[in-house]
């Protein structure tokens, strides 16, 4: 059996830093937002997949805190990590449990609670996020130096400024300040960027996504029960493609891009029947993984919205906003909008979800011409990579 | 009523709860009692030779006796024709520097060191090295500049590891 796959509902919890709820407090936000929206009741879910990461946070289990929380108990269930691209990885999990046949209705909650930990912790926890013996124990990488050593590469090869990847910075905040649930809802300019304190050289803290709470929930369905229960204007999941890289940075033959964003975006436009040359002109609104300023240009190019050495230039003629050729991360991306590791991925279906619908906020919302749009979400230094493609057709 | 009002009255009754206000969020915060210390014991058995290479001054890798692959860092299997006949090779410790970082934000259990650069070297052999570099200056360092691999004692730790040392044109 292969059925289409649509998202049926769709909720977020604001982000930033939730010392004012607990675990279960935080995912209810975005539970019953996408219940509501969705119009199913809790008992029509067969299926919830819960994505985190989670080793900050308390709860050792937390898809089963959370069925007691959300009344799903005896459902089935598990919890998918995949680093910062867990939540594209759980959106995987139900997606191919709805195509096969398995399941009707499968929910995906997506949370990271990471502020019950202490911010050295949390960034030594993020730091070793790589290879633990012959990166980590011996030589103290961190998160943010995981990217600074593809942004020295990159600014090496392209003549590229600091002041051109802050860029990145202006433009989500800007999108950021139009928000309501973004972690940061303040501009910043290119001088605040360039004044904020190195965090590893080159990238300094308005280069980095900050550390966020965070929970978003979207519920998909088999088209039979959308049919059936009239269900009005799902947003279709195309298709999903992704990819992996190796563990040690090391053992990579370049820093100028990350292979397994290229090799997913690859499989998921293939499997949408779109051309990467034309991509730009078949894709509405975009949302990609910004964890840091270098990430959203590395991203520009893998999945074929630039040419290679022109993020830069995309940045300098406006053309990831509004009106330019292909608007990017309008949520103001993990930079802004803040980055809740399990969450993100899900999140970005809410966003795209919203923006193909016309329900964002309007001063961010982008002209939906063909009705798709890309979802880039990736985990680690590159370390996981999922593109997914969204349609209203 | 402020929430630290009533904090007050809460504590005044309780005498020693571990709640603490979030003052910028108005919050209250249960700072649990329960802390865990991690320290993980990782198996070098299979690998031990490249530890002794560091006390004779050698960057030691291995090589697939079958098919020929270069590791590093060192396995004691050959990940892609499967074989584990391995044998151990000295690498040239000289190379290019391919990229660089200087690590401002350390982690918790790096807080004792200086702020330090890490980077990624090529060695002749074509094979990637990442470890610190002795300069720590970032302006002073560049993409493409020759390097070689000496082996340094780590300090405070007193342990036998390896560093980058740029080389001026």
């Amino acid at each position: 059996m292969d059925r289409k796959v649509g998202i049926i509902g769709v909720g977020s919890s604001r982000f930033g830093i939730r010392n004012d709820v607990n675990f279960s407090e935080l995912a209810f936000e975005s539970f019953k937002q996408a219940l509501d929206d969705s119009g199913i009741e809790a008992k029509d879910i067969e299926y919830y997949v819960v994505s985190n990461v989670g080793i900050w946070s308390s709860e050792e289990l937390p898809a089963i805190t959370l069925g007691e929380s959300l009344n799903l108990v005896g459902k089935g269930s598990l919890r998918v990590e995949a680093a910062c691209a867990s939540g594209s990885a759980g959106v995987k999990t139900a997606y191919e449990m709805v195509k096969s046949g398995n399941a009707d209705v499968v929910l995906v909650l997506g949370i990271e609670k990471m502020n019950e930990s202490q911010t050295p912790n949390v960034v030594e926890l993020i730091g070793r996020a790589g290879n633990y013996f012959w990166e980590f124990e011996n030589f103290g990488l961190t998160f943010p130096g995981y990217y600074a050593l593809y942004a020295t590469a990159y600014m090496n090869e392209y003549q590229a400024k600091e002041e051109d990847l802050c860029k990145v910075a202006v433009k989500n905040h800007y999108y950021g300040a139009r928000n309501p649930n973004a972690h940061f809802q303040k501009e910043v300019t290119i001088e605040d960027c360039m004044n904020s304190k190195y965090v590893a050289w080159p990238l300094k803290l308005l280069d980095s996504s900050p550390i966020t709470d965070g929970s978003a929930s979207i519920i998909v369905a088999s088209e039979d029960y959308i049919r059936k229960n009239g269900i009005k204007e799902p947003v279709w999941i195309k298709s999903i493609g992704y990819s992996t890289d190796t563990s040690n940075l090391s053992k990579r033959s370049n820093f100028l891009s990350l292979r397994s964003t290229v090799e997913a975006a690859e499989i998921a436009y293939k499997k949408a029947n779109l051309n990467k040359d034309e991509i730009t002109k078949k894709i509405d609104v975009a949302e990609v993984h910004d964890c840091f300023t270098i990430a959203e240009i590395l991203a520009y190019e893998d999945l074929g919205l630039f040419p290679r050495g022109e993020g830069i230039k995309a940045l300098k003629d406006k053309q990831t906003y509004i009106g330019g050729k292909i608007p990017v991360n309008l949520s103001g991306g993990l930079k802004a909008k803040g980055h809740p590791i399990g969450a993100t991925g899900v999140s970005m279906m809410v966003e795209l979800t919203k923006q193909l619908k016309y329900k964002a906020e309007k001063q961010r919302q982008a002209d939906i011409k063909n009705g798709i749009a890309l979802a880039h979400n990736v985990g680690g230094t590159g370390h996981y990579a999922y593109v997914t493609i969204l349609s209203l057709n | 009523m402020s929430n630290e009002t009533t904090l007050t009255v809460v504590e005044k009754k309780r005498k020693s709860l571990p709640i603490i206000i979030d003052q910028k969020r108005n919050a209250y915060l249960w700072e649990s009692n329960r802390e865990l210390k991690l320290k993980y014991m990782l198996s070098v058995e299979k690998i031990k030779r490249f530890f002794e290479g560091l006390a004779e001054n050698k960057l030691l890798a291995t090589k697939c006796e079958k098919c020929n692959e270069l590791y590093f860092p060192p396995q004691s299997f050959c990940s892609k024709c499967l074989s584990n006949n391995m044998k151990w090779v000295e690498l040239s410790k000289e190379g290019e520097i391919v990229t660089f970082t200087k690590i401002y934000v350390k982690p918790t259990s790096f807080s004792h060191y200086a702020d330090y650069t890490i980077g990624i070297i090529r060695l002749k052999e074509g094979i990637n090295v990442l470890a610190w570099i002795s300069e720590k200056n970032v302006n002073k360092l560049k993409v493409g500049m020759k390097g070689r691999i000496e082996i340094v004692n780590r300090e405070p730790e007193n342990y036998l590891t390896y560093e980058i040392i740029p080389i001026e044109n």
